[in-house]
């Protein structure tokens, strides 16, 4: 079977210094990954180039999304064909409601799979029972997009978007940063929901705690810009006990 | 030289302008007198070129060239073309006041509500009423319009009325290669409360006309009026309207602009707080792309104490096009306790997009509060990346940030209808650039 994500040998530059080392990965759809790593290893860098940010420069590598070159899209493109990135800083947009961009982009991507709009009523329903299933407020969606959200607020409106538009890989950067004990247990729960053999998670995080919610099939750890090594669940545990710096010389 | 000869020529096309006009220009022989000194002031300066400061980023002798001839009086065809072209734009229940090529089409318009009383331009010029066509501010253009006013609007409202649906009166344009004179005067009673909406459109078949428009407003005290400017004349039009606004004591008067159309436009206003205790607030938005020029030129007068003024224009700018915005504030001797503040926010979209902004203070008071501030930039991209993550497309998620960006401009309008009119003018915008 042909792997849902594949990152092959991947080189990054950013402004002329280059993040990414020669960094592969490959995610089968059904799975669950994890990416830990310290402090400015590149997990997000990672996870921005895969969703198609602007200023980064690929000079080597490949990724490919079910088969086809991811590298060549459009970031709207990617979203449309099931790519998804909750975001480790969401931006603030004031003066678009969250209720109309959520409609615009669910909209946008069902016009170009060639599916059918869906109405306001339609989309009023089902936004509705997705914020009730991740005990995000109403008045949240008629607030500006992330304005004025709490920390915690902002990356449940990530998972809501998530639950949403249900996307085939969902990219998690430290949806757990910003969490509160309770809130951390409604996001997870809404992800493991959304767990499925078709979909799969590439979930980045610096704590085994987030984990202990959403169990991972394999952990890998980066650091300077490389994934240094793989393994499973355990993992994630060891490197509690023992940090990273057996792998700083690495 | 080439600038004198250029200037000669379009002089003596002007006086044959003015000379073959003169059995279409109602009024009495004292009407026809005061016609033929606005257009000797106008022929003394001619049309307003770079070298005029008030006009030096609109040279209209550039820009426009010349002034075409008055348009026809409308015939059967035009008023048809005319009806349909008011449809999309008119406002469910308001009155609307209907001029057609510059010429009052009582068959398109509504009886004006209880309160308010109408005569055209026409009739009141007919009957002698020469000081409509005397403004305090001086400009060749307001003379121009002096000379050549076809037809107009004169409404008065009587004091302490409050009129329940907007006053909308819509300049309608049919015709190819002519001009559409008009002037009209609206008067607000003490305490009466309107809303007023303006707008021009073109009709099918409009084709590179020139609307030419002076408005004369006053205040009462205590009067509050909301008024809405929608130009969206089609773009190969130019459109020139000047503005002059007079408030009373505790007046209240916000003025939306939108800018949306016209291949060159100026819209000048002058204001004149002369009452103590006034409010203005003026929010101009000027939507352009193409090779479109439009300049919004604003002149608040603080003639006395305690008058408080707020100005915040907008320009969401594409391709070639240039927004202009110039906002002087004059705060007179002894005009002390004014609060005067003026922003401009431009939005480049493209990069051979132009923003020009002259912000100008005069304060001849001591204890006053008086500012300015600009800002120019492209979209933020971190903005853009974010919605185009979530599946947009480059064109629909710059469509939602420009509009979140309008929107700002115009979320001071308190009546939900009428905002929606406002806004609903910036979408169509939006769509057609999509
Ligand atoms: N736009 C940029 N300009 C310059 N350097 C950048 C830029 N973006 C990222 N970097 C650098 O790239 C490196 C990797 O950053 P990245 O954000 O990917 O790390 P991370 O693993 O996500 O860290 P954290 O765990 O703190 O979120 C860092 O050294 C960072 O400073
Ligand atoms: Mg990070």
């Amino acid at each position: 079977m042909m792997a849902l994500l594949e990152v092959k040998d991947l080189q990054v530059r950013v402004e002329d210094r280059e993040i990414l080392h020669g960094l592969s990965l490959t995610v089968n759809r059904g799975e669950v990954h994890a990416i830990m790593g310290p402090n400015g290893s590149g997990k997000s860098t990672l996870s921005h180039v895969i969703a198609g940010k602007p200023g980064y420069e690929v000079t080597g590598g490949e990724i490919l999304f079910d088969g086809q070159d991811l590298l060549e899209m459009e970031p709207d493109e990617r979203a449309a064909k099931g790519v998804f990135l909750a975001f480790q800083y969401p931006v603030e947009i004031p003066g678009v409601t969250t209720w109309n961009f959520l409609h615009a982009a669910l909209n946008a991507q069902r016009k170009a799979r060639g599916e059918a709009e869906m109405s306001s009523p339609a989309f009023l329903k089902k936004v509705r029972e997705v914020a009730k299933s991740l005990n995000v407020p109403q008045d949240m969606l008629k607030r500006g997009v992330n304005v004025g959200f709490s920390g915690g607020e902002k990356k449940r409106n990530e998972v809501l978007q998530m639950a949403l538009f249900e996307p085939s890989l969902c990219i998690l950067d430290e949806m757990d940063s910003g969490l509160d004990i309770d809130a951390l247990r409604i996001a997870a729960d809404g992800v493991n929901a959304l767990r499925s053999p078709d979909r799969a998670m590439v979930v980045i995080t610096h704590y085994q705690r987030l984990l202990n919610y959403i169990v991972p099939d394999f952990v890998h750890v980066m650091s300077r810009g490389r994934v240094v090594t793989s393994g499973g669940k355990e993992l994630a545990l060891e490197l509690e006990e023992s940090g990273y710096a057996q792998f700083e010389d690495a | 030289m080439n600038v004198v000869l250029a200037r000669t020529e379009s002089g003596r096309a002007m006086e044959g302008l003015f000379t073959a006009s003169r059995d279409r220009l109602p009024g009495t022989a004292r009407v026809s007198e005061i016609r033929r000194q606005a257009f000797e002031a106008y022929e003394r300066a001619g049309l307003p070129h770079r070298r005029i400061e008030e006009w030096k980023y609109t040279d209209l002798r550039v820009l426009m060239r010349e002034v075409r001839p008055l348009a026809e009086k409308p015939d059967v065809s035009a008023l048809r073309r005319a009806a349909a072209a008011l449809k999309p734009v008119a406002i469910e229940g308001a009155a609307k006041l209907v001029l057609v090529d510059g010429v009052f089409a009582a068959e398109l318009s509504d009886k004006v509500p209880p309160g308010a009383s109408m005569t055209t331009l026409r009739e009141a010029l007919e009957s002698g009423a020469g000081e409509l066509l005397a403004t305090a501010a001086t400009d060749a253009m307001i003379s121009l319009n002096a000379a050549l006013a076809t037809d107009g609007l004169v409404i008065e409202i009587a004091d302490g009325t409050r009129l329940a649906a907007p006053l909308q009166i819509m300049h309608i344009a049919t015709v190819a290669s002519a001009s559409a004179f008009t002037r009209s005067r609206v008067r607000i009673g003490n305490g009466a409360r309107v809303t007023l909406v303006e707008n021009f459109v073109a009709a099918e078949g409009a084709k590179s006309y020139q609307a030419h428009d002076a408005v004369l407003l006053s205040l009462g005290d205590q009067a509050e009026l909301t008024l809405a400017r929608l130009m969206t004349d089609s773009v190969d039009a130019a459109n020139v309207t000047s503005a002059m606004f007079d408030l009373g004591a505790k007046a209240k008067f916000d003025l939306f602009n939108v800018t949306a159309g016209g291949a060159v436009s100026r819209y000048q206003g002058f204001v004149t707080l002369a009452g103590e205790g006034s409010e203005l607030n003026v929010n101009g938005v000027n939507l352009l792309n193409g090779s479109q020029h439009g300049d919004t030129t604003l002149l608040i007068d603080h003639a006395v104490p305690h008058c408080t003024s707020r100005e915040v224009f907008r320009a969401v700018i594409d391709d070639r096009a240039h927004s202009v915005f110039q906002g002087r504030i004059i705060v007179r001797p002894g005009a002390q306790k004014t609060d005067g503040k003026m922003m401009t926010r431009a939005l480049l979209l493209s990069d051979e997009a132009e923003a020009d902004n002259k912000p100008e203070l005069e304060i001849f008071a001591d204890d006053v509060t008086c500012g300015h501030g600009a800002t120019a930039g492209a979209l933020d991209e971190n903005l853009l990346f974010y919605l185009r993550a979530r599946g947009l497309p480059e064109r629909a998620a710059q469509a939602l940030l420009i509009q979140a960006f309008v929107g700002e401009a115009i979320e001071g309008i308190a009546d939900d209808d009428l905002r929606d009119v406002v806004m609903a003018a910036a979408e169509r915008w939006l769509e057609a650039r999509t």
